[in-house]
């Protein structure tokens, strides 16, 4: 049998480390504790790593350090409340949050919102997206070492935040979304003004393919590092652009009905065969033009009428209960909330968020590689901790 | 009014007049280098700290950087001084004490070192030695000595990772710059670092015998020397693409996480002081030195403008060492290592070699 995955490859190299620590030259591996406070990891994750030399021989992802306990917070508030909460579970795309725990509780209401409501929900959350990749496609930079790339990402990043300021009032936590609608409708000149920033957005992603991606050691340290082939990122349970650069063409906002407008838009989903770092920051840099593209179309489209349902006159929520996922800038996220009938908030709500599965790849993909490529594997995967932790 | 004046011209009469003063005795002149040294090296490291790290990094990147110490920040960096000197000492518990100490003071002194040869005019030179290129050489790599003291000493993974990564990194890149000089050694016949500005400043490339072009610097006929040279001084200076002994996003701040208060100024110092005199060395074996054209080599207004000429040439040097640094992701230690040993070093031996041929047949 002739071994060619380069995954499969480094496992055989850290499995030859491994002997060569226990048998050969008696020599003592080091363990080194990558966090919790580490400038990697930017937040609080601990990867505990065994090495010979600079080659992980073993390692494990420790997380929960900044667990705050949004599920059970959740029991004792009302649907109205529990925005607030998830706004904070992956911090750099807050609506992307709201929304599908608000489809669930409209699904529970047994209410549905506007048109309109709908179509300015998918363009903010397509503007969530956006300022939550531009972030990561200028951070993988300095994780790298090359500094410059993650203050234009800053600088471009501003630009959204500042319109999803105007529209919602929060610059992070919007706290827009209401059971059956939308607090407000969007401020005067704001659709002419989204559309030029978008321009600006789909500059910034030409720039960092000529700074980042067409860079010699940039691909020298990104391609056929960190490789997951399909089957094994199915096994882990890998979701968004990590599963689809392993080739995988899966995308919830295509594949699934939703009451959001992602069907009426014409848009693409982008996949890569190679399934190494350079394929997932590939994919996540066409994920941000085609989101641009979304949010131009979106903003043309855009129906008239309410933004808000007109909501039955009672206090009970029925009883039942609601699973509703969507395709969030990180993966996967879906909530399942149950309802028991009572007057007050969910009687169970489950959190589906996307990092917590991206990472338990960890043990088997960091097994062999060496510690700068344990940074580019970390850093391509991509999670945020609040979206790890909740 | 007078009258009052004329006990303190009394009193100036008894001292000796200022013209009288010798400065050629051994005392002044000592006094005066000890003086340009200890004055150079720190006004070197804060004006590459200032006008590059501070300045030019923040422009690249579309922010303005300090603009609050003096007019545009331009004393922000003796602000931090003052501040790292306020700092507390601090000795991780199970650090190896005194090599924790002195780490830093063997950095510094590498950097001290190398200014000792570097020429700024026909007599503006510390000491010129025989064998100035080989002795600035030789001195630049003590400074990983003190990197693996710091390494070790610290009793920190981080820092000693980051230690052997420059020990490693500085064996790899020596060879390269070495043989890189070596062309230029060659083609001027001498090692000190003033006869190679002097064959510079005669050197004449004549084309096809038809006519003359007088005073090239060696970077023309030495384009590939130059350029292995720049190469291995941003990996000997620790800067992107080869900063692995300092990797911040791997290893928090390598060999310098333990250090705190005036211990890592002196590192920063040492860091700067040391792309400066790099800088410095660059520009008198590839760009002329201190050579204005047109000047006689022996006046004395070339003692003067010299210096000035030869610092232009350190910041256009300096510009595009830190210009690579800010725009380029780091290699890995591997790719580093295979760089070195599989291309650098194969082409400088190729160069040494058809310099050698081209020194007999012409």
């Amino acid at each position: 049998m002739t071994v060619t995955e380069p995954q499969q490859l480094a496992y055989i190299a850290g499995q030859a480390a491994e002997a060569r620590l226990r048998f050969e030259l008696e020599t003592e591996g080091m363990t080194l504790n990558i966090g919790p406070q580490h400038p990697a990891t930017h937040g609080t994750l601990r990867i505990i790593v065994r090495l010979d030399g600079e080659q992980v021989v073993w390692a494990d992802p420790s997380c929960g350090y900044m667990h705050r306990g949004y599920e059970k917070l959740a029991e004792v508030r009302k649907y109205q409340q529990v925005t607030t909460l998830v706004n904070r579970i992956d911090w750099l795309s807050s609506f992307c949050n709201e929304v599908p725990f608000i489809l669930a509780a409209e699904q529970l209401y047994e209410v549905e919102a506007p048109p309109r409501a709908q179509w300015i929900r998918t363009l903010l959350f397509e503007m969530g997206r956006i300022a939550n990749i531009t972030l990561f496609l200028g951070e993988m930079g300095v994780q790298l070492g090359a500094i410059t790339p993650v203050f234009y990402a800053f600088r471009d990043r501003e630009h959204v935040l500042n319109l999803i300021e105007a529209a919602t009032g929060g610059r992070f936590h919007p706290n827009y979304d209401r059971v059956g609608g939308l607090k407000d409708d969007l401020p005067k000149g704001w659709v002419e003004e989204t559309k030029a920033v978008m321009d600006k957005v789909r500059e910034f992603c030409d720039q960092m393919e000529d700074l980042l991606l067409g860079n010699e050691i940039f691909e020298r340290r990104m391609r056929g590092i960190g490789v997951i082939p399909a089957r094994v990122g199915l096994g882990y349970g890998l979701s968004g652009a990590n599963i689809r650069a392993s080739g995988v063409d899966w995308d919830i906002r295509r594949d699934e009905p939703s009451v959001l407008a992602w069907k009426d838009c014409d848009w693409k989903v982008w996949t890569h065969t190679d399934g190494d770092s350079f394929a997932r920051y590939w994919v996540r840099l066409q994920e941000t033009r085609e989101a641009a593209k979304l949010v131009d179309q979106l903003c043309d489209g855009l129906p008239s009428g309410p933004i808000m349902a007109k909501m039955p006159a009672r206090l009970r929520v029925p009883k039942g209960e609601a699973w509703v996922h969507t395709e969030n800038p990180l993966g996967e996220m879906g909530y399942y909330v149950v309802s028991d009938g009572g007057p007050s908030g969910p009687f169970r709500c489950k959190i589906r968020s996307a990092s917590f599965n991206n990472i338990s790849i960890l043990p088997w993909i960091l097994r062999g590689v060496y510690v700068p490529d344990v940074i580019t594997i970390l850093s391509s995967l991509y999670f945020i901790l609040g979206d790890i932790d909740r | 009014m007078s009258a009052l004046l004329a006990p303190a011209l009394a009193a100036l009469a008894v001292l000796p007049p200022v013209a009288a003063v010798d400065v050629t005795t051994y005392g002044w002149v000592t006094a005066l280098k000890v003086a340009i040294v200890l004055g150079v090296i720190p006004a070197g490291a804060l004006i590459l700290g200032y006008v590059f790290l501070l300045k030019m990094m923040s422009h690249m990147q579309s922010r303005l950087g300090p603009m609050e110490a003096g007019p545009h920040g331009v004393l922000q960096l003796v602000a931090d001084g003052v501040k790292f000197l306020q700092k507390e000492d601090i000795f991780p518990s199970r650090a190896d004490r005194r090599v924790f100490a002195a780490a830093p003071l063997v950095v510094l002194m590498s950097t001290f070192l190398l200014y000792v040869v570097i020429p700024a005019g026909p007599r503006a030179v510390v000491e010129d030695l025989d064998t100035g290129i080989f002795f600035a050489l030789a001195v630049s790599s003590i400074s990983v000595i003190g990197v693996l003291m710091a390494g070790w000493a610290s009793a920190n993974k981080y820092a000693l990772i980051g230690a052997l990564r420059a020990a490693g990194q500085l064996i790899a890149y020596e060879l390269p710059m070495v043989l890189a000089v070596v062309g230029v050694v060659i083609q001027a016949g001498t090692m000190s670092l003033s006869g190679i500005v002097v064959a510079q400043a005669n050197y004449e490339v004549s084309v096809f015998g038809l006519f003359e072009i007088p005073k090239v610097p060696y970077v023309f006929p030495q384009i590939v020397g130059f350029l292995l040279f720049m190469i291995a001084a941003q990996a000997e200076l620790s800067q992107a693409p080869f900063d692995m002994p300092v990797a911040e996003s791997e290893l928090v701040a390598g060999y310098m996480t333990e250090y705190s208060g005036f211990r890592f100024l002196f590192f920063f110092m040492g860091e700067f002081g040391s792309a400066f005199a790099l800088a410095a060395i660059a520009a008198t074996l590839f760009l002329g030195g201190w050579y204005v054209p047109g000047m006689s080599m022996d006046a004395v207004a070339s003692d003067i403008i010299g210096p000035l000429v030869l610092g232009g040439k350190i910041m256009l040097v300096a510009f595009f060492i830190f210009w690579v640094r800010f725009t380029y992701p780091r290699l890995r230690e591997d790719q580093l290592q295979s760089m070195a040993w599989k291309v650098l070093i194969p082409i400088s031996l190729v160069n040494i070699a058809v310099t050698g041929v081209a020194k007999v047949v012409f």
